[in-house]
C-alpha cells in the first residue's frame, strides 16, 4: 500500500508548478493517498503481452500541406489578453 | 413536434421572431436565477444576431435549419460576446479571441448562443460543486446537485429555457447530469465533433455533445455539429446521418455488472421497467457480462489526470488569464498563479497526473492503465459482434445532496463508474430519461453502441419515445 508523505506531496506540487500553502498540503496528502489506494487495484489485472492503447480514432498520420495560413486573430488582440505587456511583448518578472 | 421544430415553425410562420425567442429565453433565465445554472449572458450579441435573422426572413432569404433557435453553451466553449471562464478563477475575465468550431457550425445554421452555463471548474467533477462561482442546483430539487460537470447545461434544458444546450463529456459529464435532470444527453463517438475552441481536459476522451428534451432534437443538433475539422486532427469525416423512423428490432445486451446490488434499488427498477418496454417493442434483450468494467474507473483516474496535468500546464499566468501579484521571480509567479487560480479538484488531478507520469511510477500506473484500456476495448468489441446496443443505468444513484460527497474525492469519482467505460473505449453513449424515483428524482438509462453507431442509438431512443 502506498503511503503518501507530506514531502512527497510537496515534491508533486513542485513538479506541477503549484505553490501550495501548508493547510492545502495536509488535505492533499490525505486525498492523494485515498485516490492512489483506489487506483492501485489495477495492479491485480494481468496485462502481460497486451499492447497499450493511446488513442481510439484509428486515424494515422493526418497530413496537411505545410503552408502558413493567415490567422483571424491579430497579434494586438492576443497581447491585449496578457496580464502585462510592453512594446509588443508579453512582460514577465526578471528571469536571470 | 419537437422543441426545436416548434420554435423554427413559430418563427417562419410569423407567429414569433428570432428576437422574441431570444428575449423570452433571456427572461426565463432571470426567473431561474436561484438555480445558478448560467455564469453569464451574451445578450447584446444574441439580440443583434436575432435581428439579422429576422431581417433575412423578412427579405425572403434562405435561413438555416436552426434559424432563430436560442441555445446555451457550457462555459468551456470559446464564444464571442462575453467571457469564457471554464468556471475557474484563472480564466474569470478571459475573453476569447475566437469561437469554437461547434459554435460556428450552429451559428451558420442560424442558432443563437444566449448564455454560458456553469460547470465544475475545467470540467473536473461530477456535481458542478467545483465551480469557482458556486454550485448549480438540480432542476427538480434544489437541495440536490445538478450533476456534472455540465450541470448548468442540463438544468437550463430541463427547465425549458432553451430547446438545447451544449456540453462536453470526458467521462460522463453530459450523460450523468442529463440523467440527474431527466433530459436526453448525447456523448458521441470520439472524434465526431471538433473540439477546436473548447477548453481541453483529457485529449484522448474529450467529446462534444448536447442536451435536449427528446432524441429528435438531439439528432438535429448532432448532425449540424458533426464532421471533420482541419483544426482538430482527431475529427472523423462526417458519418452522422439521422436514421429517423428506423424501428428495426435490435439485439440488446444488459450489462450484468452494472445491475449489481450496489446500484440503488429504485434506479434498477426504473431501468428494468424501460428494458421491459424494449422487449415489448419487439427488441431482443439478453444479459451480458463485461467483467473488466470493474477496473474501468481506476483506469480512468490514471489516464485522465495524466492528460489533465499536461493540458493544464498552459495556465501559467503569462499569456492570458489570472496572474498572481507580487511574485519575486518566474517560478513563484507560476506557482502562486496556479495555486490561487485552480480549485482543489483541479490540483488533485494535476498532481495525480504528475505522479502517474513520474519515472518510477509510469509503468505501474500509466502504462498499466493503457494496457488495461486495450483489454476493455477488446471486451466491448467481442460484445458488439453479437449485440447492437448495450444498456444499463447512467448512474448508480439518483442525484445526491449538495455537499454530500464534497469532502470525499473517491466517493465523488464513484458516481462516474457507469459512464467512464464508454469514454475510455471512444464509444457513443446516450442518456435517456427512464422515469422518476418515489421522491421524484429523475433516473437515466444509458445506451452504448459500437463506434459510429450514434444515429442508431438515437433512433432507438426516438422509437421508444413514440411508444
Amino acid at each position: 500500500m502506498t503511503h503518501v508523505t507530506r514531502e512527497a506531496v510537496q515534491h508533486l506540487a513542485q513538479l506541477s508548478q503549484l505553490q501550495l500553502n501548508p493547510d492545502e498540503v495536509d488535505d492533499l496528502t490525505a486525498d492523494i493517498e485515498a485516490i492512489l489506494k483506489y487506483i492501485e487495484q489495477l495492479s491485480e489485472l494481468d496485462t502481460s503481452g497486451v499492447e497499450p492503447t493511446y488513442q481510439v480514432t484509428d486515424l494515422e498520420n493526418v497530413w496537411r500541406s505545410d503552408k502558413v495560413k493567415a490567422s483571424d486573430v491579430t497579434r494586438e488582440e492576443l497581447l491585449a489578453r496578457a496580464p502585462a505587456a510592453e512594446q509588443h511583448q508579453v512582460k514577465v518578472p526578471k528571469v536571470l | 413536434m419537437s422543441h426545436i421544430a416548434t420554435t423554427t415553425t413559430r418563427i417562419k410562420s410569423g407567429n414569433s421572431s428570432a428576437r422574441n425567442e431570444v428575449e423570452t429565453a433571456l427572461n426565463k433565465l432571470k426567473d431561474i436565477e436561484s438555480y445558478h445554472a448560467v455564469l453569464s449572458t451574451l445578450e447584446e450579441r444574441a439580440l443583434k444576431r436575432a435581428d439579422e435573422i429576422d431581417k433575412a426572413i423578412s427579405e425572403g432569404k434562405e435561413v438555416g435549419k436552426l434559424a432563430g433557435v436560442p441555445f446555451i453553451a457550457k462555459d468551456n466553449f470559446l464564444t464571442f460576446g462575453g467571457t469564457t471562464t471554464a468556471a475557474s478563477k484563472i480564466l474569470e475575465n478571459f475573453v476569447a479571441p475566437l469561437q469554437a468550431t461547434a459554435i460556428e457550425k450552429l451559428e451558420l445554421e442560424g442558432a443563437i448562443c444566449i448564455a454560458k452555463a456553469n460547470l465544475d471548474a475545467f470540467a473536473h467533477g461530477g456535481s458542478t460543486e467545483n465551480s469557482y462561482f458556486g454550485p448549480t442546483k438540480n432542476s427538480v430539487d434544489q437541495t440536490k446537485v445538478a450533476g456534472g460537470s455540465s450541470g448548468g447545461s442540463a438544468v437550463v434544458t430541463a427547465l425549458d429555457v432553451v430547446p438545447f444546450a451544449l456540453g462536453s463529456d470526458t467521462g460522463g459529464s453530459i450523460r450523468q447530469p442529463a440523467a440527474f435532470n431527466g433530459v436526453v444527453g448525447v456523448k458521441p463517438t470520439y472524434g465526431t465533433v471538433s473540439r477546436y475552441g473548447v477548453v481541453a481536459m483529457a485529449s484522448s476522451t474529450d467529446t462534444i455533445g448536447c442536451f435536449t428534451k427528446d432524441a429528435e432534437d438531439a439528432e438535429l443538433v448532432m448532425s449540424v455539429m458533426a464532421g471533420r475539422d482541419t483544426r482538430d486532427m482527431t475529427t472523423l469525416s462526417d458519418f452522422f446521418t439521422p436514421e429517423t423512423g428506423d424501428t428495426t428490432p435490435r439485439k440488446i445486451g444488459v450489462i450484468k455488472e452494472c445491475m449489481s446490488d450496489d446500484v440503488d434499488p429504485e434506479v434498477k427498477a426504473r431501468v428494468n421497467e424501460y428494458i421491459d418496454q424494449l422487449k415489448a417493442a419487439g427488441h431482443t434483450v439478453e444479459e451480458v457480462s463485461l467483467p473488466i468494467i470493474k477496473y474501468a474507473l481506476a483506469m480512468y483516474y490514471i489516464i485522465v489526470p495524466a492528460e489533465i496535468s499536461s493540458n493544464l500546464a498552459r495556465y501559467d499566468g503569462i499569456r492570458y488569464g489570472y496572474r498572481a501579484e507580487d511574485a519575486k521571480n518566474l517560478e513563484e509567479l507560476y506557482g502562486k498563479t496556479r495555486d490561487e487560480g485552480f480549485m482543489a479538484e483541479n490540483k488533485r488531478r494535476i498532481m495525480i497526473g504528475s505522479y502517474v507520469l513520474s519515472s518510477g511510477y509510469f509503468d505501474a500506473y500509466y502504462q498499466q492503465a493503457q494496457k488495461a484500456r486495450t483489454l476493455l476495448i477488446n471486451a466491448y468489441n467481442d460484445l458488439f459482434k453479437n449485440y447492437d446496443v448495450l444498456v444499463g443505468p447512467v448512474t448508480p444513484t439518483p442525484a445526491f445532496g449538495i455537499g454530500e460527497n464534497a469532502n470525499d474525492p473517491v466517493k465523488m469519482y464513484l458516481a462516474d463508474i457507469m459512464t467512464v467505460p464508454a469514454s475510455l473505449a471512444g464509444l457513443p453513449a446516450i442518456s435517456v430519461p427512464a422515469g422518476l424515483t418515489r421522491e421524484g428524482l429523475p433516473v437515466g438509462i444509458q445506451f452504448i453502441g459500437d463506434r459510429k453507431s450514434d444515429a442508431k442509438l438515437l433512433a432507438l431512443a426516438r422509437s421508444m419515445e413514440a411508444n
